[in-house]
C-alpha cells in the first residue's frame, strides 16, 4: 500500500496537502473522511488518527497529522522545488513565522467566519448576534492587514518571486469564508492581486477542483447532518452567544 | 549589535525561548518587554513595525516572531545538539506535529489563567465564572491528550529524547501550575515528564526561568502589581473579550 491521505476538502488544511501533492505529482490514495456525515469520527478512523482530526497521511507504518506536519514532510521526502520551503535561512525563518502564526491569526478566524455567515444559521436555524459577527469581521481585518503588512509587503509572493508552502496554507484558509459567500479579498486589491497569483502557480484548474465542495457547501441538505456533529455546532453557537 | 532578544519571562513562549538559548549557550542580549507595564504597546521596547507581542528575534537587521520559529531559527544557526530539533524525516515530524497540535489546543488555552487571575482585575475586570470553568475543562481535556498521545509510555513528547516540543509544552503546563492548578500531583506520567525535561536543562536556569511566574500570585496577594497603563487597556480588553 503506497502513501495514502486522509482529507475531506471542505477543510482548508486538507486542501493545502491536497494541493501540494497534486502539484508535485506525488502518488497518494485519497481516502475521503467527510466531515459533514461525522466520519472522523468513526471507530475505523480513531485507528488512523485518535485526535479524531484531518489531515491524516498514513506511508507505510507511518501515520502523521498535522498540516504543517504533513506538508514539510511530503515536501522533503519527495524532493519538491526547493522555493516552497527555501533553505536560506531567513527567508525559511518567515516561512516557519507565518507557519505558526496563521493558526490563531488565520485559519480559527476564517473559520468563524464561515460558521456565522453559513453553517450556524443554517443548522440551527438562529442567526449569530450582529455584535459577534463585527467584532470576527473585525478581527480578520485586522489580521489580513498584518499579513499585507509583514508577510506580503511589496513582494510577489510571500518569500518574493515564487510561491512557497506559506503561501499555499494561507489562501486555502482565506478561501474558507467563500463557503458562506464572504469575499476577504473585495476588501485589499493588494490581496486580491496575491490571490490570483497564488491561484495561477497553483493552476486554476487544480485550485477549483480542490475548492468544489467548499463552494457547493451552501447547496448541502443539511438534514442528513450526522446528529454528533449537529451537537457540537449547537454548543458553538452557545459560545457565540 | 549581536543577537537580541525581547522577552518577559511572565510570557510562555518567551521563557521557552529563554530557556533553550541559556541552555546552548547561544550569547543574546536580553530586551526586557514587561508586559505588566504595557512596554509591549509603548514606543520603543520593541523593534520598529513589530506587532505588539513577545517574544522577538533581532539579529542585526533581521527581524523574527513566533516563538516555534524563533527556536527553529536559533537551533539551525547556533548547531545546538540535533536531538532538540532532530534531523530525521520521521523524527522531525513528530516535532511538528506536536507543535500544530499544541498550537491549537494548549497555546492560548493555557494563557487564560493569567488573565482570569492577575491581568484582568488589575483593570477592574471579572472574567464571568462560565468561562472560567469552560477554560478549567478544556485545560484538563488537553492535559489528558498531551498525556495519552503525545508522552503515552516515552520519555518525552515526541521521542526518547527532549525536543523543542517538550521545552514549548513545559512551559505553559508552568503557567497554569503558578497560577494555581494542580497539574503534575494528580498525573503522575506528566510530573515524571516534567522531572525529565528539567533535569535535562538543569535546576538552576529552571529556577531562573520560571520563579517570576511561579511569584506572581505571592504579588498579586501583596498588593505588589502596579496597575498597567491606560495605553494598554484597550488591547488588554480585546484580549479578555477573546476568551471562549
Amino acid at each position: 500500500m503506497g502513501l495514502e491521505l486522509y482529507l475531506d476538502l471542505l477543510s482548508a488544511s486538507c486542501r493545502a496537502v491536497y494541493i501540494f501533492a497534486r502539484k508535485n505529482s506525488i502518488p497518494f490514495d485519497f481516502q475521503f473522511v467527510d466531515l459533514l456525515k461525522g466520519y472522523h469520527h468513526s471507530k475505523e478512523y480513531s485507528e488512523i488518527n485518535p485526535l479524531k482530526k484531518l489531515p491524516s497521511l498514513k506511508d507505510g507504518k507511518f501515520i502523521l497529522s498535522e498540516s504543517v506536519a504533513v506538508l514539510l514532510y511530503l515536501c522533503r521526502k519527495y524532493s519538491a522545488p526547493s522555493y516552497w520551503y527555501p533553505p536560506d535561512l531567513h527567508t525559511r525563518a518567515l516561512v516557519d513565522e507565518f507557519m505558526a502564526w496563521q493558526h490563531t491569526a488565520i485559519q480559527l478566524p476564517m473559520s468563524k467566519i464561515l460558521w456565522i455567515k453559513l453553517l450556524i444559521p443554517m443548522i440551527t436555524g438562529e442567526e449569530v448576534p450582529a455584535e459577534k459577527t463585527e467584532e470576527v469581521l473585525a478581527e480578520v481585518q485586522e489580521n489580513l492587514k498584518l499579513f499585507e503588512e509583514r508577510f506580503l509587503q511589496d513582494r510577489m509572493f510571500i518569500t518574493g518571486d515564487n510561491i512557497s508552502l506559506a503561501d499555499l496554507v494561507a489562501l486555502v484558509e482565506m478561501m474558507q469564508p467563500i463557503g458562506g459567500n464572504h469575499n476577504v479579498f473585495q476588501a485589499s486589491s493588494k490581496l486580491a492581486q496575491w490571490r490570483m497569483r497564488v491561484e495561477l502557480s497553483i493552476g486554476p484548474s487544480l485550485f477549483w477542483e480542490a475548492h468544489n465542495r467548499l463552494v457547493k457547501l451552501g447547496e448541502w441538505d443539511c438534514s442528513t447532518l450526522d446528529p454528533l456533529v449537529k451537537e457540537r455546532i449547537v454548543d458553538l453557537l452557545r459560545k457565540f452567544k | 549589535m549581536g543577537l537580541e532578544l525581547y522577552l518577559d519571562l511572565l510570557s510562555q513562549p518567551c521563557r521557552a525561548v529563554y530557556i533553550f538559548a541559556k541552555k546552548n549557550g547561544i550569547p543574546f542580549e536580553l530586551r526586557t518587554v514587561e508586559l505588566l507595564k504595557g512596554q509591549h504597546v509603548s514606543k520603543g521596547f520593541l523593534p520598529a513595525n513589530s506587532p505588539q507581542k513577545v517574544p522577538v528575534l533581532k539579529d542585526g537587521d533581521f527581524v523574527l516572531h513566533q516563538s516555534v520559529a524563533i527556536l527553529i531559527y536559533l537551533s539551525c544557526k547556533y548547531q545546538t545538539a540535533d536531538h532538540w530539533y532532530p534531523p530525521d524525516l520521521q523524527a522531525r515530524a513528530r516535532v511538528h506535529e506536536y507543535l500544530g497540535w499544541h498550537a491549537d489546543f494548549i497555546r492560548g488555552t493555557f494563557g487564560v489563567c493569567l488573565w482570569t487571575k492577575v491581568l484582568a482585575p488589575l483593570i477592574g475586570v471579572q472574567v464571568p465564572e462560565e468561562k472560567v470553568k469552560r477554560n478549567r475543562a478544556a485545560v484538563d481535556r488537553a492535559l489528558q491528550l498531551l498525556e495519552d498521545q503525545f508522552l503515552g509510555d516515552k520519555a518525552f513528547l515526541t521521542s526518547q529524547r527532549v525536543t523543542l516540543a517538550d521545552l514549548m509544552a513545559l512551559e505553559e503546563l508552568m503557567q497554569v501550575v503558578a497560577l494555581g492548578q494542580d497539574v503534575f500531583e494528580s498525573r503522575p506520567r506528566l510530573a515524571a515528564w516534567r522531572g525529565r525535561v528539567e533535569a535535562v536543562l538543569g535546576a538552576d536556569l529552571c529556577q531562573e526561568t520560571h520563579s517570576p511566574i511561579l511569584n506572581i500570585l505571592e504579588q498579586v496577594a501583596n498588593k505588589q502589581l502596579p496597575p498597567p497603563p491606560p495605553e494598554a487597556h484597550q488591547s488588554m480588553l480585546l484580549r479578555i473579550s477573546r476568551i471562549p
